[in-house]
């Protein structure tokens, strides 16, 4: 997983300003320089529009604006993965894809403990006689292993500009700063060195002499730790602690955020209401637009955990290590450890785990993952997730010494993973034999702290395309949907002839929702979902979560509030169904809650992740067959699940 | 490769017939070249993959490449 950036926004169309492209080996530190060189200016490709999602920020060199674009992690110019694919597009001067705008000048990033390696890509990317300046990463590392190394002797051996940044640190650029300001001043070699493996091999030794390169000690800190951490019993029983705590933490510690971001939704929404004359205004504003987005929102505490914890997995170099522990149980489903890796990315959004699945080298098994990371239990589950579970066991309830909440949550997750792996090995089999075998390769970085600044921008693009999505997609569906539920309008007259009470709030909303064109067609789609135990409130709830599946739980708010506007949650477990066999059954009793839970374990709600599919694969077939696949596996679950829970409840 | 024990080293000699040319070129861009010595550092719970020390970095090879790459015991 690349772990850093994902989000919605355009790439800034930069034209006319010097672009610094950062090139470098995966772990070589791109990300942790380019999110401290750019700050939280960072723009993320669009899903769909830009060629590949690149990773673009602009910074303030020299009292000029440059931008800064972070390419792939490659270990190589001769590529076998579609990301590496993209960094020999983007440095072929020759080659003008779309949207690649070849580099003005490259960064290139050299890990000063693994210098002999990173030496080749340089080696490469010097014949593309675009203007270089290295940069020497980890060289605190270098010096705390006793290893050796002559700056300045290296740059006269390589021909180019040779600075240091230790880690990326802020107040540690100002020497590559300075550098980036004077980009004509850099020196460049006479002749470029050969690529033939014999002659990269004597080049590379050649430079290693000259620069007075002593190899570092083998990091002591990351043996003692990977001894630990994987070791044959203790090192599984830490993967396995670690998973649990992970989703353990996102629940207990989220919660009091969570309360808070509805308290204050609450009492927006209260004051929103008391104080807009217009009726109907009134109410479009605190139900659709404050009641929609808020009941959304609360999520954004969860979200921001999720992807702190991720960002500090990925941080420590923890993730690398689990790839490894994985890997050989991502054998059978005929994937590798970093499916795994994708797959637990899927865990925050379908987008970046089907984004990370770039960094496999085969085609069939980054087919087979995405088909397959679309089932992961992504963070737009969790609203749905948690207000289910809310009505299916109160806070306080226990099995054993874990709480029922936290229990059915993990079942859920672990379910997601289970039926994502299953997919994923069908698919590898239905694919079989339309591509060569890969190597299988995976470098084990040294342990290490990870940087907040790097954290904190990944929670930071995250969060905000987060409330991007609200704010559009989220927003425009829960409007749309206020609409559909308000209209037509009903007059008092016809109410009236209906036995309505008109005196009475509650009861004229509820005869309006009852008869608007919503439920029309939420009645329409009735035959579908009966057998789930779903009513027409549900199945709009349904429709509307085929759009994002958070605007479910807005959807649901909307229904239950304009019933009892005082305590829509209250309300929502009141309900009772209103007509046929079942008419007087609480709506939401377990085994439609159940049905519930497992129909959006396999439903793809999401626009989003359809279209980033569609991108990835390059056709509309396979969006189409996963959309097709996942609505009849989670008709077929949900029937199931509604079965067994009925039976033993 | 595949049967270093923990703690061997051994030099490459060179890769088997079985080895594509892009494989190879890879294994070389790695650092895994004929001449390059490599350490094994320790295998994963489950037998697979392995962790080899090359080129002063770690990186995870499975059972299946590791085979394909012929080495020496060095002593």
């Amino acid at each position: 997983m690349t772990g850093h950036h994902h989000g919605g926004g355009s790439v800034a169309n930069a034209a006319g300003l010097r672009r610094f492209a950062i090139v470098g080996s995966p772990n070589s530190g791109k990300t942790t320089l380019f999110n401290a060189l750019t700050g939280l200016r960072a723009k993320t490709g669009n899903y769909p529009g830009v060629t590949v999602s690149r990773f673009e920020g602009t910074m303030r060199v020299d009292h000029q604006t440059v931008v800064v674009e972070d390419l792939p992690g490659t270990y190589s110019l001769d590529p076998i993965s579609p990301d590496e694919q993209i960094v020999v597009d983007v440095l072929d001067t020759a080659h003008h894809a779309e949207g690649a705008e070849t580099p003005d000048a490259l960064l290139v990033l050299l890990d000063a403990t693994t210098l002999r390696r990173s030496l080749g890509l340089l080696a490469q990317l010097l014949q593309t006689e675009l203007p270089i300046c290295v940069v020497l990463t980890f060289t605190d590392d270098l010096a705390r292993r006793h290893g050796r190394l002559d700056t300045a002797a290296l740059s006269r051996a390589l021909g180019v500009p040779v600075v240091t940044v230790a880690n990326g640190q802020r107040n540690a650029l100002s020497a590559l700063r300075g550098a980036m300001s004077d980009v004509d001043s850099w020196s460049s070699p006479v002749v470029p060195p050969a690529t033939g493996t014999a002659e990269v091999t004597a080049w590379v030794q050649s430079v290693l002499t000259a620069a007075d390169y002593a190899v570092p000690d083998v990091d002591a800190r990351t043996r003692r730790v990977d001894a630990v951490l994987l070791h044959p019993v203790l090192g599984t029983a830490v993967f396995a602690l670690t998973m649990f705590a992970f989703f353990q933490t996102i629940f207990t510690v989220a919660a009091p955020l969570q309360g808070y971001v509805e308290q204050f939704f609450g009492w927006l929404g209260e004051l929103v209401a008391a104080r807009v004359p217009i009726g109907w205004l009134s109410a479009f504003l605190s139900e659709a637009v404050i009641g929609g987005v808020g009941g959304v929102l609360v999520f954004l505490p969860q979200i921001m955990l999720l992807f702190v914890l991720i960002a500090f997995l990925e941080g420590t170099g923890y993730m690398a290590r689990a790839a490894f522990l994985m890997d050989r149980l991502m054998a059978p489903a005929g994937l590798e450890g970093r499916a795994f890796v994708a797959l637990l990315s899927s865990v925050a959004c379908a987008i970046p785990g089907i984004m990370a699945t770039r960094s496999l080298p085969s085609a069939r098994d980054r087919l087979a993952t995405i088909m397959g990371a679309p089932l992961v239990t992504c963070s737009a589950r969790l609203p749905v997730y948690i207000l289910l579970i809310g009505m299916l066991f109160d806070s306080g309830h226990r099995i054993g010494p874990f709480s029922a909440q936290g229990l059915v949550m993990f079942a859920l997750y672990l379910f997601g993973a289970l039926s994502a792996m299953t997919v994923a090995a069908v698919f590898k089999r239905l694919t079989a034999g339309s591509a060569p075998a890969l190597p299988f390769y995976m470098e084990m970085p040294p342990y290490q702290i990870p940087r907040l600044h790097s954290v904190a921008a990944a929670v930071a693009t995250a969060a905000s395309a987060f409330l991007r999505k609200v704010t559009s997609i989220i927003l425009a569906t829960t409007v749309v949907l206020w609409v559909l539920l308000n209209l037509p309008a009903r007059d008092a007259a016809e109410m009236t002839r209906a036995g309505v009470d008109t005196s009475d709030d509650a009861a004229v909303a509820a005869f309006v929702i009852d008869h608007s064109y919503a439920a029309a067609v939420g009645r329409a789609v009735q035959p579908v979902f009966e057998p789930l135990g779903f009513d027409w409130r549900i199945n709009i709830g349904i429709l509307s979560s085929l759009a994002a599946r958070e605007v479910f739980v807005a959807t649901l708010g909307q229904v239950a509030a304009a019933q009892n506007p005082d305590d829509p949650r209250d309300s929502l477990s009141q309900m009772r169904v209103e007509s046929g066999p079942d008419a007087g059954r609480v709506l939401f009793d377990p085994p439609t809650i159940a049905a519930l839970l497992v129909f959006f374990i396999y439903a793809l709600q999401c626009m989003s992740t359809v279209a980033v599919m569609r991108r990835e694969t390059g056709s509309w077939r396979w969006p189409v067959t996963a959309f097709v696949y996942m609505f009849i596996l989670a008709w077929l679950m949900a029937f199931l699940a509604r079965t067994v829970v009925a039976a033993i409840w | 490769m595949a049967d270093l024990v923990r703690g061997q080293r051994a030099r490459v000699v060179g890769y088997g017939d079985e080895v594509a040319t892009s494989t190879a070129r890879r294994l070389f861009d790695l650092g895994i070249a004929p001449g390059a010595e490599v350490a094994m550092v320790r295998r994963a719970p489950l037998r697979d993959p392995v962790i080899f020390r090359v080129a002063d970095y770690e990186i995870a090879l499975r059972n299946v490449e590791s085979r394909c790459i012929h080495v020496e015991l060095v002593t």
